[in-house]
C-alpha cells in the first residue's frame, strides 16, 4: 500500500511533482503512466525517500519509508537500470545488498535464477546490455520478497519474450497481494499489464482509474466516410455535438455520429458512399488527448506517436 | 525464465550497523579498482622505499647521528598515501557516479549506517593492508641499511611507534580521501580536495613571513600527520601522537560535514 498526499517536489522554480493524491493499493498492478518528463521517476524517488518532498508526505505501508527496519522486505525498487558499478558483478552487486539485511546468499541464487542472469552474474557488469541491466533491477527487486514493488520504467530495452516474463511476473506479484507500482510512458504496455491507472502530466493528477474506465472515459469513436461528393453529405451531418472534418480523396471524418445514422443520411440524400468505417481511437491515442496539455517535451514525442 | 513466480525468503532481515559494514565489505573487495589501488599502495610503500634506501646507502650522509634510518625506509609512504587516498574517495563517489548510490540508500534508509559502514571497512581494509606493507619496507630498508651499519632495529625508542604510526597516517589519508569523496559526491572533486588538502597549506605557508609560517606549520595536515611515522623530533612540528591527532580531526570533522549532508541532500 502506497499513500501519498499532496505530494510535491520543487527544483527551482520548477515544480516537478505538483499536490500529488493518490493510493497504490494491494492486490493488483498499477500503472504510473504519463510523458516523460512528467514527475513520475520523482514521485518513486519520494516514495523511497530519496528525495525529500517540498511539501506533503507517502506512506508505504503505513510508514514514511525511512522509518522501516527492514526496509527490503517492504519495498523492491527498480529505480534506473544498470545503476550498478560497472566493474563490479551482479552476484556481488546483489550480495551486498543482501548483507544490509542479513538475506542469505542462497536467496541471491535464487533471484539471479529466476530473472535468467544465471549465466552472466559472475561477469562485470559494464557490459550489460539495458535488457539485462532490466532483469537485474527486477532481481534487486524481488531480493527481500517485498510487499511493495515498485519499477520504474521495467519494460524498457527488453525483448517480446522479456516484456511478457515481466508482465506475468507482475501479475502473479499482484495476485499474491503484494502492491505492485509500475511505471511507463506507453499507454499500450500498461494496458496490457495494469489493472488500474494513476496518470499524470507535468507532476498534476490527470486520472486515477481502472484500466477499462479510463478507456471509455476517454475513448471517441470516429467514422470514416469516403464519398463521390463529400460537398453534398457534409452539410446533411451537421449537428450538435457532431464534427465533420475534410480530409484528402474526398474523405470525410465524422465525429458524434454512428456508421448508421451516417448511411441513413446519405441514403436519403441519394449520395453515394464509397467507405463508411467506424474507428475506435487507441488507448494511446485517449492518452495522448489527455497528457496532451501536459506534455513536457512536445517536439520530442511528435514523431514517436503511431 | 519461463518461472514467473519468486520462491518466499521467509527469514527476518532487519538491518544493523554490523550488518551494513559487511555489505560494505563486499563492495570493497568486490571492485578491480579497489584490488589495484591496494596493490599500488604496497608497491609504493616497499617499491619506493627500497629504492631510496638503496639510493642512501650509496652515498652514506657524513654524520650519521642526523640519519634518520626509520624514515628513510619508510619514505615509500609519502607516495603511496595517493594511492589510498584515491581508493577512499573512489569507494564512494563510484557510487554517486553510476547512481548505485540510490540502490544503496534504499537498501539503508537510515543512510548514516551506510556511511559508517563505509568507513569501518575502508579503514580496516587499509590498516590491514599498511601494516605489513610497512614492517617489509622497514625490516626490507634496515638489512639494506645494515650494509653501512646504518640500520636501527624494532627495539630502539619510538621506531614501532613510527613504522605502525605510517601504517595508521596511511588510514587516515584513506579515510580522508573517503569523507571529502562523500562530501563532494564527484571524483574529480574530491581528488583535488584531497590533493589540495595535503599540499596547498604548505605552499600557501611559503608565502608568508617566517615567524608567521613557522608557528603555524605544525598545525598543517602533512607535517602533523608526518610527526607519527618519523624517530627523529622535527622542531617544527607537534609531538608524534598529538600531530597524529591532529591530523585525524580532518577526515573527522570532514566525515561529519559529509553525514549531516547526506542526511539533508536528496541522493
Amino acid at each position: 500500500m502506497i499513500e501519498a498526499r499532496k505530494l510535491t517536489k520543487r527544483y527551482g522554480d520548477k515544480l516537478a511533482v505538483d499536490g500529488l493524491t493518490f493510493t497504490v493499493s494491494p492486490g493488483m498492478v498499477t500503472g504510473f503512466l504519463g510523458p516523460n518528463g512528467a514527475g513520475k521517476s520523482t514521485t518513486m524517488r519520494m516514495i523511497l525517500g530519496l528525495d525529500a518532498p517540498t511539501s506533503g508526505s507517502v506512506l508505504v505501508n503505513g510508514k514514511p519509508y525511512r522509518a522501516h527496519t527492514a526496509p527490503l522486505r517492504e519495498v523492491g525498487a527498480l529505480l534506473e537500470a544498470r545503476s550498478i558499478h560497472p566493474g563490479r558483478s551482479a552476484y556481488n552487486h546483489l550480495l551486498a545488498l543482501a548483507r544490509t539485511s542479513g538475506i542469505h546468499r542462497s536467496r541471491v541464487d535464487e533471484v539471479i535464477e529466476a530473472v535468467g542472469l544465471a549465466g552472466v552474474a559472475r561477469r562485470r557488469a559494464g557490459k550489460f546490455s539495458l535488457g539485462m541491466g532490466q532483469r537485474l533491477g527486477i532481481a534487486t527487486a524481488m531480493l527481500g520478497d517485498p510487499h511493495t514493488v515498485i519499477l520504474d520504467e521495467p519494460l524498457n530495452g527488453l525483448d517480446t519474450d522479456g516484456i511478457r516474463w515481466v508482465r506475468a511476473l507482475l501479475q502473479s506479484l499482484a495476485a499474491e497481494g503484494r502492491t505492485v507500482f509500475v511505471s511507463s510512458h506507453l499507454m499500450s504496455e500498461m494496458a496490457l499489464t495494469a489493472q488500474h491507472l494513476i496518470v499524470i502530466g507535468k507532476g498534476r493528477l490527470i486520472a486515477d482509474t481502472g484500466v477499462a474506465e479510463f478507456v471509455r472515459a476517454g475513448s471517441r469513436s470516429v467514422v470514416r466516410v469516403r464519398t463521390t461528393h463529400p460537398d453534398a453529405l457534409a452539410p446533411r451531418l451537421s449537428g450538435p455535438g457532431i464534427e465533420v472534418s475534410f480530409d484528402r480523396d474526398n474523405t470525410l471524418t465524422v465525429s458524434g455520429l454512428t456508421t448508421d445514422q451516417i448511411g441513413m443520411a446519405a441514403g436519403a440524400a441519394g449520395i453515394t458512399l464509397l467507405e463508411l468505417t467506424a474507428e475506435q481511437a487507441s488507448l494511446e491515442e485517449v492518452f495522448i488527448d489527455l497528457t496532451r496539455d501536459a506534455v513536457e517535451h512536445r517536439a520530442n514525442t511528435v514523431g514517436a506517436t503511431p | 525464465m519461463n518461472n514467473v513466480t519468486l520462491p518466499a525468503y521467509p527469514g527476518e532481515q532487519h538491518i544493523n550497523q554490523v550488518r551494513v559494514i559487511r555489505s560494505e565489505w563486499i563492495k570493497l573487495r568486490s571492485l578491480p579498482s579497489t584490488i589495484w589501488c591496494l596493490l599500488a599502495t604496497v608497491a609504493l610503500v616497499v617499491g619506493v622505499g627500497l629504492a631510496y634506501t638503496t639510493l642512501r646507502v650509496a652515498r652514506p650522509p657524513a654524520d650519521p647521528t642526523t640519519f634518520d634510518a626509520v624514515s628513510v625506509s619508510l619514505s615509500g609512504v609519502q607516495l603511496a598515501q595517493f594511492a589510498i587516498g584515491v581508493l577512499g574517495v573512489l569507494f564512494i563517489t563510484g557510487e554517486y557516479a553510476t547512481a548505485s548510490i540510490r540502490v544503496s540508500l534504499a537498501a539503508v534508509p537510515g543512510r548514516l549506517p551506510m556511511l559508517w559502514g563505509k568507513a569501518v571497512a575502508f579503514g580496516l581494509t587499509t590498516l590491514v593492508i599498511s601494516v605489513p606493507a610497512v614492517l617489509a619496507s622497514f625490516l626490507a630498508g634496515q638489512s639494506i641499511l645494515s650494509a653501512q651499519d646504518l640500520d636501527i632495529g624494532l627495539g630502539e625508542p619510538g621506531v614501532v611507534r613510527a613504522v605502525l604510526g605510517s601504517a595508521l597516517f596511511l588510514t587516515a589519508v584513506g579515510l580522508l580521501g573517503l569523507s571529502l569523496g562523500a562530501l563532494l559526491r564527484n571524483t574529480a572533486g574530491g581528488i583535488s580536495a584531497l590533493f589540495g588538502l595535503l599540499f596547498a597549506p604548505q605552499l600557501v605557508l611559503g608565502l608568508l613571513p617566517e615567524s608567521v609560517s613557522d608557528a603555524a606549520y605544525r598545525y598543517l595536515p602533512t607535517p602533523a600527520g608526518a610527526a607519527v611515522s618519523s624517530v627523529h623530533q622535527d622542531p617544527l612540528a607537534l609531538g608524534p601522537w598529538t600531530g597524529f591527532a591532529l591530523f585525524c580531526l580532518y577526515p573527522v570533522i570532514v566525515l561529519g560535514l559529509a553525514a549531516w549532508q547526506l542526511r539533508r541532500r536528496d541522493a
